[in-house]
């Protein structure tokens, strides 16, 4: 679930106020984002990807909230690491972080290759 | 109009000859069909137009393939669909999906692989929706952001009129009144953590049988995803290369295949199983993060290094997301029993493309982007054939409005508990089934009882909840007369698949849901 955001980084473009599925955020009285409604979070990290600033945190636990030391998580390349991989913004012209999604069906076929044989091997999923 | 809320500001209300509920793959597909016919169209999503629903968090594949393998890829998939699939729309569906993946050029970047060959099988999801939305606004989709639906309205002389809402960030109701609907609303995964699946509560199910639409094969609503435990990471790629074990750390025999899930939902009833996936070659995992870029966030936050470390998975229940259930379509252009009502994507039954199987990513994807076109030029053409005035638009139901703080979580937590556990809905059997239904019906009825109050953010938590109650019990009540195994329904008491179920299951009703045989045959064609 969502857990941080760092005000300090916060451009207060409110973007990720309108981009999240459940609505979660609301603006806050400092113009900045606030958790509004964190059980309501559905821990699909799109704010993340939409923030340019890097200015929010979603921990992976979905189920409960955790305590987390926002220092360490701003001294980590943690936030920013969707968007970064994703090639978005700054990212887009560094061929580090060309979209390499494409492979996947030769990934699915590499897997196969590799498994345990079954009787009746056929794609499972996508 | 009378506005449900009478302390909130001015209702927003729109006229537009079509309104699409829903702005996933489906729906902005749906809404640039009916624009390039000419409409006027407004596109209400409950969350935001780009990021809600179960595209924009994955990276569909598509059933993309070349003209001439199309008759093999078809009688292949035909065999798989155990009696209810129709190789016409499979056909048509590939077709669409040749045509349409390269007009989106301009907006989303198609890779190309060593060769030089443009890749457009596989598109990332965020991306996707993004170009998707964009398109959407470059056709003059008027798009209504954080406005979820709430219920259909129909004229005075009983015909569909449109629907309103809540915009829940604008804290104002919206209306539109428009001669046609699509609802594409995505399935229902009745809240399972499926990754991004938390918007897809079933509301059009509901809304569609209010305004007296059927459902059909809402039997096929028992599939699951894998992911690590905790997580609702349910990219399932990397487990094909995964190792399994138990508590004690023994290799647990799950071969890959179609009875994968079947064979972890049996070992994790047993005791919790963990995963390494220690066989993912290096050149591969140095890949891994630029193919799905949010695939490795859930090991990287939590300090698991996946290749070396055992760490422990679970299944996301998909409902009828990768289930195929859903809105019976009755014609080529994907309309409902509802004249003007149309449907698109996981809101709209797949039997005919996917059988009784799941259609998985690929055919689910090609699915919504056909159907979403289908739906949406035919929309648009029965809204010019159809330019009634609306004056007044009446209600298909009286919605009590419920108190402020109603939270629903009694509810949604016992649909919770009949839906996702693997021995009620991946193993069936006739006697749980009932027993699930009784729990399920009693909670109806106590939410049929609530006192009407005045508070919007409790009335959209209602209705959704309504919806899921709803979805699950036409689920439940299809599989208990499905009293045989087919595709991914299996009936743990009647594993024999039989001919005398060689039907399609149609199913609807509130207040006594109730269940239809109809035999096999083929869709009734209209003119164009």
């Amino acid at each position: 679930m969502i857990e941080l955001i760092f005000s300090d980084r916060c451009s207060g473009c409110s973007q990720c106020i309108s981009v999240c599925p459940t609505n979660v955020l609301a603006l806050g009285s400092d113009g900045k984002p606030r958790i509004a409604n964190q059980g309501a979070c559905q821990t699909c990290f799109m704010c993340e990807l939409y923030c340019a600033s890097d200015a929010l945190y979603v921990h992976p636990d979905c189920e409960h909230p955790v305590s987390l030391d926002p220092a360490q998580v701003l001294a980590s390349n943690l936030p920013g690491q969707y968007r970064r991989d994703s090639g978005w913004d700054e990212f887009a012209n560094d061929p580090r972080y060309n979209n390499q999604h494409w492979r996947m069906e030769h990934i699915f076929a590499l897997a196969r290759e590799l498994a345990t044989p079954s009787p009746d091997t056929g794609p499972r999923h996508e | 109009m009378i506005p449900l809320f009478h302390n909130a500001p001015a209702p927003l209300q729109l006229a537009a000859d079509v309104l699409v509920i829903g702005g996933g793959l489906a729906g902005t597909w749906a809404a640039v069909a009916a624009a390039r016919e000419g409409a006027k169209v407004v596109l209400a999503e409950k969350g935001w137009c780009g990021t809600s629903g179960v595209t924009a968090t994955a990276g569909p594949g598509h059933w993309w393939v070349p003209p001439e393998q199309r008759q093999a890829a078809i009688g292949k998939r035909v065999e798989s669909a155990a009696g209810l699939g129709d190789a016409r729309w499979m056909a048509r569906i590939l077709e669409t999906t040749w045509q349409s993946l390269p007009q989106l050029d301009r907006l989303y970047h198609f890779p190309s692989d060593e060769q030089g060959r443009k890749q457009y099988r596989a598109l990332r999801g965020p991306e996707y929706m993004r170009a998707m939305r964009q398109l959407a606004l470059e056709h003059g989709v008027t798009l209504l952001d954080q406005s979820p639906a709430l219920e259909l309205l129909r004229s005075e002389s009983g015909e569909l009129a449109g629907a309103r809402g809540w915009q829940r960030q604008l804290k104002r109701e919206w209306q539109v009144t428009a001669p046609a609907t699509v609802l594409a609303t995505g399935g229902c995964g009745f809240l399972s953590r499926l990754l991004g699946s938390h918007t897809n509560t079933g509301d059009g199910y509901l809304m569609g049988v209010e305004a007296g639409a059927e459902l059909s094969g809402m039997e096929f609503s028992a599939y699951y995803c894998i992911a690590p435990a905790g997580s609702t990471m349910t990219r399932s790629m990397v487990y094909t290369f995964g190792r399994y074990f138990d508590a004690a750390g023994r290799e647990l025999d799950i071969p890959q295949g179609p009875d994968f899930n079947n064979a972890l939902a049996r070992h994790l009833l047993r005791g919790p199983v963990f995963c390494r996936l220690d066989r993912i070659p290096a050149d591969i995992r140095a890949r891994l993060p630029y193919v799905q870029p949010n695939l490795m966030l859930p090991f990287d936050r939590l300090g698991i290094d996946p290749y070396r470390d055992k760490f422990a998975v679970t299944l996301h229940g998909e409902g009828t997301i990768r289930g195929v259930g859903g809105l019976r379509v009755t014609d080529d252009h994907c309309q409902t029993t509802v004249p003007g009502l149309f449907t698109a994507g996981d809101a709209a039954s797949r039997e005919t493309v996917t059988g009784a199987i799941s259609g998985g990513g690929a055919v689910n994807s090609s699915w919504a982007l056909s159907s979403g076109q289908w739906a949406g030029s035919g929309a648009a053409q029965f809204a010019k054939a159809n330019r009634t005035v609306l004056r007044t638009a009446a209600r298909y139901t009286e919605t009590p409005i419920p108190a402020a703080d109603a939270d629903y979580c009694e509810t949604i937590r016992a649909v919770q508990n009949e839906l996702h556990p693997y021995d009620k809905n991946l193993f069936r059997t006739g006697a749980q089934l009932q027993r699930s239904l009784l729990t399920l019906d009693s909670h109806w009825d106590r939410l049929r009882g609530d006192a009407p109050h005045s508070d919007p953010d409790s009335l959209l938590r209602r209705r959704e909840t309504q919806a899921l109650l709803a979805s699950a019990r036409w689920c439940y009540s299809s599989a208990l007369a499905r009293k045989e195994s087919r595709g991914i329904h299996q009936r743990t008491d009647a594993p024999q698949r039989h001919d005398r179920f060689d039907v399609h299951l149609r199913s609807g009703g509130l207040d006594s849901p109730w269940v239809r045989h109809d035999p096999v045959t083929r869709p009734v064609e209209t003119p164009a």
